[in-house]
């Protein structure tokens, strides 16, 4: 201004004029700078949402067809004197029967049934259309007779899986020209399975036991399911919720409201920020020196691997309680203090809930990264195979069990391609765990947040 | 400055309320208060004025030890309460913070209802025995705070949806809910209209039949209007402390004079 006094307004330069319906040169470089910067952040959107989308199709395709499995349906005769010799029917006395006295019971109903329907390929074996038959059937007749003893000497009417082979055959993973080359498969036993399709024998049906049985051998995918990984997940998804979150929210309380700001304090904080960025395999192996080796808890136990993505979990959640403990507003606390509030109570009746929203979205996010998990939990040996599902917690957190994350990692190891989509679908149920659990973040942090 | 002319200026007691001698106080290396001695009535409106930055704010905080809760701030000398120094070990700044009342800056009612801002300090204080008490008490202070009247059908409702003024009002009924006998109050009007502002400043007239209300304020004319005593501060001193009237028309100090007349501040 005072510039502008001094010299008058006759000294400063000719002003060019310039009309507001002509862009200048300098506006259009502006503008291009604008347009440019907007199409590379549409191409930046663009390859993360093409990502997503082509990680979760490839995903779904493969993974979906796990959700069903094929089933053969024939009447087998329960035989009185081959099951129960005794004739007491006695469930105790029965399990001396073990699944090789089943099996040719199954077999031999399957054979006379296909010769019944006259359906039986030209040459082929009783053998090849035995072993059309699942591998796990028998034991599932046999579970089925022993929890129905009196069943025994009745013909009865039953879904039994039918092989890994015949089940790939109706989800396009087998066909006659890799089952001329595939030893495990004939050619006639996919004519036949196809024969038994249309006489409504056999058929593709919703497969809950994908989430209820538990992980089966390399030769029997048709029977591996998530039971076992889904509890043990579970199981040490309620270890770690029930250490971390009083743990961390009483350690972001104390270091945001409490603690005095010093250097050893400034110290803890690093090491914490610090703590949230070491590599999860490291804490497997404390886990295994300190809870395994020194503390002799059990391996492959989810209360072990509870305890160590406890500690894996804790640096996120205090880092998110204290950078929400941070955003309450000091006016807040200084309210709460100014009618005679002690420190725990401004803290607790008015700060903790200003907070929650944030600490619940904090806590949530940190069991989703616990929940996915892996490398922390092959070091203490919850890669192991395990069929005993664990019992109630809390004795069963000390039962061996799986993860979810590990047994995906762990079918995909397998030879057989079925496991696959095995593998497929437990990344599936993984991913809608982690969906749901996102979901209930989001609504307590509405619901908290709508009260006021 | 015409507008001095309350009746009731004279009104005193006489009897010292808040006694402080030699107070200092320190943010880490700055010396924010130096040597403050001041006498504060009871029953009396005192005002403290002066420039920005000059420790106004940071005295009145020392009055019900807030300066605690800042990690870095240390306060030195003797401050003393009836008789009775706030700052000796045995006393619990929670115990003296429900005897002496505070209101900041700007309007802070806690994110509850508006029934639950007024009835949270005698809850924590066990000021009553029952619901009907409570209930008593949430009225009385509301009605002292000048608000009964428009928030009565809409006790449940929260309390940061009232108006900034009523907000303000608020505050005051939730700090004299707990029956204090002094009530500090932080530049109370800085965040409030001039409507919002007079009803305020005509409640600080009525509370001081039962208070003795400690107001900061960068008003003058707010200063004049409200106050019976008035103190300057200039750069952490106390430079005059007197009736309203003589510092406003005879200032002792020249700085108070200069402040005053608007050549500094």
């Amino acid at each position: 201004m005072t510039d502008a006094t001094a010299s008058g307004p006759a000294a400063s330069p000719p002003r060019r004029k310039q009309s507001l319906l002509a862009e200048t040169d300098r506006m259009r470089k502006r503008n291009a700078a604008e347009r440019r910067f907007e199409i590379y952040g549409m191409i930046a959107v663009g390859i993360g949402v093409l990502a997503l989308v082509g990680l979760l199709t490839s995903i779904l395709l493969n993974g979906l067809s796990s959700f069903w499995q094929t089933f053969v349906e024939v009447p087998i005769t329960l035989e009185a004197e081959r099951l129960d010799p005794d004739g007491n029917r006695d469930p105790s006395q029965m399990s001396g029967v073990s699944t090789f006295g089943y099996k040719p019971l199954m077999e031999e109903a399957l054979v006379a049934y296909v010769d019944g329907l006259g359906v039986r390929p030209d040459g082929m074996e009783d053998d090849e259309i035995a072993d059309m038959i699942s591998g796990e059937a028998p034991a599932q007749l046999r579970n089925y007779v022993l929890a129905n003893p009196d069943r025994v000497g009745e013909t009865i009417d039953r879904q039994f899986l039918a092989n890994g082979r015949i089940d790939g055959y109706f989800k396009d993973r087998v066909s006659m020209a890799s089952a001329e080359l595939d030893a495990n498969v004939t050619p006639n036993q996919l004519v036949l399975a196809e024969r038994l399709e249309e006489a409504g024998t056999l058929a593709t049906t919703f497969n809950w036991n994908f989430f209820r049985w538990p992980d089966a051998s390399d030769t029997r995918p048709e029977a591996a399911g998530l039971g076992v990984a889904i509890l043990g997940s579970l199981y040490m998804m309620l270890v770690v919720l029930a250490l971390a979150l009083p743990i961390g929210v009483a350690a972001s309380i104390y270091l945001e409201e409490f603690a005095p700001k010093n250097r050893i304090t400034d110290l803890i904080e690093v090491n914490i920020s610090n703590l949230a960025a070491v590599p999860s395999i490291v804490f497997g192996i404390l886990g295994l020196a300190i809870f395994i080796n020194w503390a002799g808890l059990p391996q492959s136990a989810p209360i072990v691997g509870g305890l160590v993505l406890t500690l894996m979990t804790l640096p996120t959640i205090i880092i998110a309680t204290r950078s929400s403990l941070k955003s309450v507003p000091p006016s807040i606390r200084d309210a709460a203090l100014g009618v005679g509030a002690s420190k725990l109570q401004s803290v607790f009746h008015h700060v903790l809930p200003l907070a929650m929203p944030g600490i619940l979205t904090g806590t949530i996010i940190g069991l989703a990264q616990a929940l996915g998990e892996t490398a922390p939990l092959l070091l203490i040996g919850m890669v192991a195979f395990v069929r005993e599902f664990p019992d109630a917690p809390p004795e069963g957190l000390f039962d061996p069990a799986s993860a979810l994350p590990v047994q995906v990692y762990n079918w995909t190891q397998r030879s057989d391609p079925a496991f696959v989509e095995r593998a497929s679908g437990a990344i599936i149920v993984l991913l809608a765990f982690l969906l749901c659990m996102n979901l209930l973040a989001v609504f307590l942090r509405r619901r908290f947040e709508r009260r006021w | 400055m015409n507008d001095m002319t309350l009746t009731d200026r004279r009104v005193q007691t006489g009897d010292v309320k808040i006694a402080a001698r030699k107070v200092q106080v320190y943010y880490g290396e700055t010396h924010a208060i130096r040597d403050v001695d001041v006498d504060i009535l009871d029953k009396t409106v005192t005002a403290f004025i002066g420039p920005s930055g000059c420790g106004k704010s940071t005295f009145l905080r020392c009055i019900n030890r807030m300066n605690d809760t800042i990690d870095i701030a240390r306060v030195e000398g003797d401050i003393q309460i009836d008789g009775e120094d706030i700052y000796d070990r045995r006393v619990d700044p929670v115990q003296l913070r429900a005897k002496v009342g505070m209101v900041f800056q700007k309007p802070n009612p806690f994110p509850k209802s508006i029934y639950e801002n007024v009835a949270y300090g005698p809850r924590i204080h066990g000021l009553s025995r029952n619901k009907a008490e409570l209930d008593e008490i949430v009225e009385r202070s509301l009605r002292r705070g000048a608000l009964w009247e428009e928030v009565k059908d809409r006790l449940q409702e929260p309390g940061t949806g009232l108006s900034g003024g009523q907000q303000q009002r608020l505050c005051i009924a939730r700090a004299v809910a707990t029956e204090p006998e002094v009530l500090l109050m932080d530049e109370p009007c800085s965040a409030l209209d001039p409507i919002a502002t007079d009803q305020v400043e005509n409640l600080i007239a009525e509370l001081r039949q039962n208070y003795s209300v400690v107001i900061v304020t960068h008003s003058m004319q707010q200063a004049a209007r409200v106050s019976q005593k008035t103190a300057y501060f200039h750069l952490g001193y106390l430079v005059e402390y007197g009736d309203t009237d003589d510092i406003f028309q005879n200032p002792r100090d020249e700085r108070t004079e200069r402040y005053i007349s608007g050549r500094i501040g």
